[in-house]
């Protein structure tokens, strides 16, 4: 039977993360579908059909829909699963909000958050924030699945022309109302798909100070991070924090900015694929993962590094 | 209104994480236990809430082994009226833990059910998400707000592109996030007096829920290791470095 993927998308357009978790569902079995629920979905639908890995594109579109409420898409996806061996989906706040209530409906023990596909059945996951990572095999009939999505690469874009096929749309449950949203608004780079990230930690000492990190990340085109501690202390919003309680990133450079390194923080970043650690304590657990450390004081070593980067004829963007 | 609130007994988040060699799972002997950190967050916000007027009643529960009972206890102790038990031993699926949240839901029926967002054990996630499905209650997950009104709640969420608001209706499920609250310390006084605070214990095999794993765990292993860095002497070195031999900037 074939793999269903549940495309995440803001109506308008496929959120990158889509891409990421059809190459997975692709790895589990070449026959693809994907789900795309909304409201007025036209051309995000239009995207999902011309990846080449997707076979087929079911739409389902109804008001109710607009604001991707766990509790309307599951009645859709629980009916359609019928068909279906695996559901698939991003273990980013959409995944992880939606598949449980689908996996609980269909009596299945869901598989979290992998970060490969050993075989249909057999699936490699992080579990204490990726201090170990345990082999799962799962011996249920249907095989509900989220994948990390920086583990897997976005599938190609174009050339496909999968049909389209529409689906009536189920109930809406009247017990829970969206009532806003809020999304930060940034020119910069999404701090999950940054090819580079800066960041920085308590070490920063005060808000004010974090903007030494906007004019490195500026001059970078880099996205910028925030250890715990320094959302914690309120130098920076939460929507920057990487690692266990926040983001996973895995950026081409990651640089630490007066971030100590504490276990939760590695969680989300020590997969990159080059790390930097700037902190003046040379004991810091942030140097046992850094490719190169530095020891230093960081308010003297970001000038400097400014200077440097001036001084370069070009910076890869 | 009356709340309750599941709570899991982990690994305190402090240890560093060693995998036994036979590839069974981790080391759990003589390692330091606590209350898993979100669950924290739940018991504070209920207790909060009870405290405001808005709530009668705070019941603490746990499903685990004989030991689990120390995070009911320690429950107690920062302000839930009494505790649950439900004593099973062995690997449960977060799948059986929300059968056997259902039937304690069922036999208490409290107005809403409150825990951590996930466990950092097994970092699953499921547990809420799969509770509200099983009774069919709206759900607010990675809930970082909880405002009461009447009979509705008003979560905001922290989702990936910012924050979320959503307004449900009670009876609800709602998972906690950290940044929710500062949960208390527990005062010595309040310590003892949770000595004497009731704990209900029940067997899981009395509840007649199926728990048996549906997944099997086929090993446990350390992530591989990264190969050891360099440190440089100065920031010329590093701008160097990341531009001629990492190739990065």
């Amino acid at each position: 039977m074939a793999v269903l993927l549940i495309a995440e998308h803001n109506n308008k357009e496929l959120r990158p993360f889509t891409l990421n978790a059809v190459t997975a569902a692709s790895q589990i079995d070449s026959e693809v579908h994907a789900v795309i629920i909304g409201q007025n979905t036209a051309e995000a639908t239009k995207q999902l059909s011309e990846l080449p890995l997707i076979k087929k594109v079911l739409s389902v579109e109804a008001a109710h829909y607009e604001n991707f409420t766990a509790e309307n898409f599951t009645p859709v996806i629980v009916k359609l699963a019928e068909n279906y061996s695996h559901i698939v989906c991003s273990a980013n706040t959409f995944g992880k909000n939606l598949m449980p209530r689908i996996a609980a409906h269909l009596d299945t023990s869901q598989v979290s958050d992998i970060i490969k596909v050993i075989s249909p059945d057999t699936f490699l996951r992080p579990i204490y924030a990726g201090n170990a990572f345990a082999t799962i095999k799962s011996n249920d009939l249907k095989k509900c699945v989220t994948i990390r999505p920086t583990s897997f690469d976005p599938c190609e874009t174009s050339g496909g022309s999968a049909p389209i096929e529409k689906i009536d749309a189920d109930e809406e449950f009247s017990n829970t109302k969206f009532v806003k949203r809020e999304e930060i608004k940034s020119d910069r780079p999404e701090l999950g798909t940054a090819r580079i990230v800066v960041s920085g930690g308590r070490g920063m000492q005060s808000g004010d100070n974090f903007k030494l990190i906007t004019e490195i990340a500026d001059k970078l085109g880099a996205a910028i991070g925030a250890s715990r501690a320094a959302v914690d202390a309120g130098y920076i919003s939460n929507d920057h924090q990487v690692g266990q309680t926040g983001k996973v990133v895995v950026p081409d450079l990651y640089i630490a900015i007066g971030i100590s390194g504490a276990i939760q923080h590695l969680a989300g970043m020590k997969e990159s694929k080059v790390i930097v650690a700037i902190n003046k304590d040379g004991e810091a657990p942030i140097f046992s993962v850094a490719d190169y450390g530095l020891e230093a004081d960081l308010f003297e070593a970001i000038p400097q590094f400014m200077e440097e980067l001036n001084k370069l004829n070009t910076i890869q963007k | 209104m009356k709340i309750l609130v599941a709570v899991k007994r982990v690994i305190d988040y402090n240890v560093q994480i060693r995998v036994k060699e036979d590839g069974t799972g981790v080391v759990t002997d003589n390692v330091k236990m606590s209350t898993n950190p979100p669950d924290d967050n739940a018991i504070e916000e209920a207790v909060k809430i009870k405290e405001a007027g808005n709530a009668t009643e705070v019941v603490a529960i746990t499903v685990g082994e004989q030991k689990a009972q120390e995070t009911v206890r320690k429950a107690l102790a920062v302000g839930a009226d009494r505790g649950i038990h439900v004593k099973a031993d062995g690997i449960l699926e977060p799948l059986a833990v929300s059968k056997i949240l259902q039937k304690i839901v069922d036999k208490e029926k409290p107005d809403l059910v409150f825990m951590g967002k996930q466990a950092i054990d097994d970092d699953c996630n499921q547990t809420g998400q799969m509770l509200s499905a099983l009774l069919n209650w709206p759900q607010a997950t990675f809930a970082s707000k909880i405002d009461v009104k009447d009979n509705k709640l008003e979560v905001t969420r922290e989702i990936d592109e910012g924050l979320e608001t959503i307004e449900i209706n009670v009876p609800a499920i709602v998972t906690c996030d950290l940044r929710l609250n500062e949960p208390r310390y527990a005062s010595l006084p309040n310590i003892m007096k949770a000595k004497k605070k009731p704990i209900e214990e029940i067997a899981a095999s009395d509840l007649g829920v199926d728990v048996s794993p549906r997944l099997e765990q086929i090993k446990v292993e350390e992530p591989p290791k990264r190969k050891a860095g360099i440190k440089v002497a100065n920031v010329a070195e590093l701008v160097q470095k990341l531009k001629n031999e990492a190739k990065v900037i």
